[in-house]
């Protein structure tokens, strides 16, 4: 039941990666980590997801917060790396359609 | 003998026990031969529902605990998730809880949010009970082929 997540910021360009699980005893430390960038003008994010086993709607409540914190500011934030599991996750949620996310390449299952 | 085994588990009202209950969940639903996606959609939901008892107890300010119970059939599994500290008897709140209103549950609808939306999506049947706490009960059938192979085995 750990996270780990990393992020770099160079130039306004935030680059990061998320591992483990994301649910409501560790969304906290994922919220916390992204709060600090949230509110720099026009950031460019890039999160690569492929490294979630799990995540549920605390995980989606976090990504949500970041997206309209970040658009607000003119910023993006693009997701990445996503199993079909999360993708779904987002489809039928409807933030699929909102929020810029790409599944990972040339990965069925899982 | 009553057609189900039974398995009840209580969890301090605390986040850390979230990831617990779910991970019992899922080791029980493979127990019946729930496919990887059907065990990934019954963590998804178990979760969902012990995370907004622990929140419900915890903006009560209360150092509850949450009781989570789950009748095991040979086709299907059914989970029922209190908020509040007392066990229950299975089948008598398995009868008093309605059915689902949108309407009636507004508010715990606000409350849950997105959460209880993907109960509702990922489980068969949702149950919300209000009365001495909020209790979910929720129902998730074993696709076809699977059943069948149980069928045989048990018969013997």
């Amino acid at each position: 039941m750990n996270i780990q997540v990393n992020l770099t910021e160079n130039d306004n360009i935030l680059k990061g990666d998320v591992h483990g699980e994301i649910d409501a005893h560790t969304a906290p430390v994922l919220r916390e980590k992204l709060e600090a960038y949230q509110d720099q003008d026009g950031i460019k994010a890039e999160l690569d997801l492929s490294g979630v086993d799990y995540m549920d709607s605390t995980g989606l409540g976090v990504f949500v917060a970041f997206y309209k914190s970040v658009n607000a500011k003119g910023g993006h934030v693009k997701l990445t790396g996503l199993s079909s599991r999360l993708k779904r996750l987002f489809d039928i949620t409807g933030l699929g359609d909102i929020m810029d996310i790409e599944a990972a390449a040339g990965k069925g299952g899982n | 003998m009553r057609p189900f085994d039974y398995v009840e588990m209580r969890v301090p009202a605390k986040s850390q026990y979230v990831g617990v209950a779910r991970l019992t969940i899922s080791g029980l639903a493979s127990r019946i031969g729930f496919s990887f996606d059907d065990i990934e959609d019954l963590k998804i939901a178990s979760s969902e529902a012990v995370t907004n008892a622990v929140q419900h107890a915890y903006s009560e300010g209360e150092e509850g605990e949450v009781v989570i119970g789950c009748a095991l059939y040979e086709d299907k599994i059914e989970i029922m998730v209190a908020d509040h500290g007392q066990s229950f008897n299975f089948e008598e709140t398995k009868a008093k809880v309605g059915p689902y209103h949108d309407q009636e549950e507004g508010a715990f609808l606000r409350e849950g949010g997105l959460g209880l939306y993907l109960i509702e999506t990922l489980m068969d049947e949702v149950k919300v009970h209000h009365q001495e706490g909020v209790t979910v009960f929720m129902t998730k059938h074993v696709e076809g082929e699977q059943v069948e192979e149980d069928v045989e085995t048990i018969s013997s």
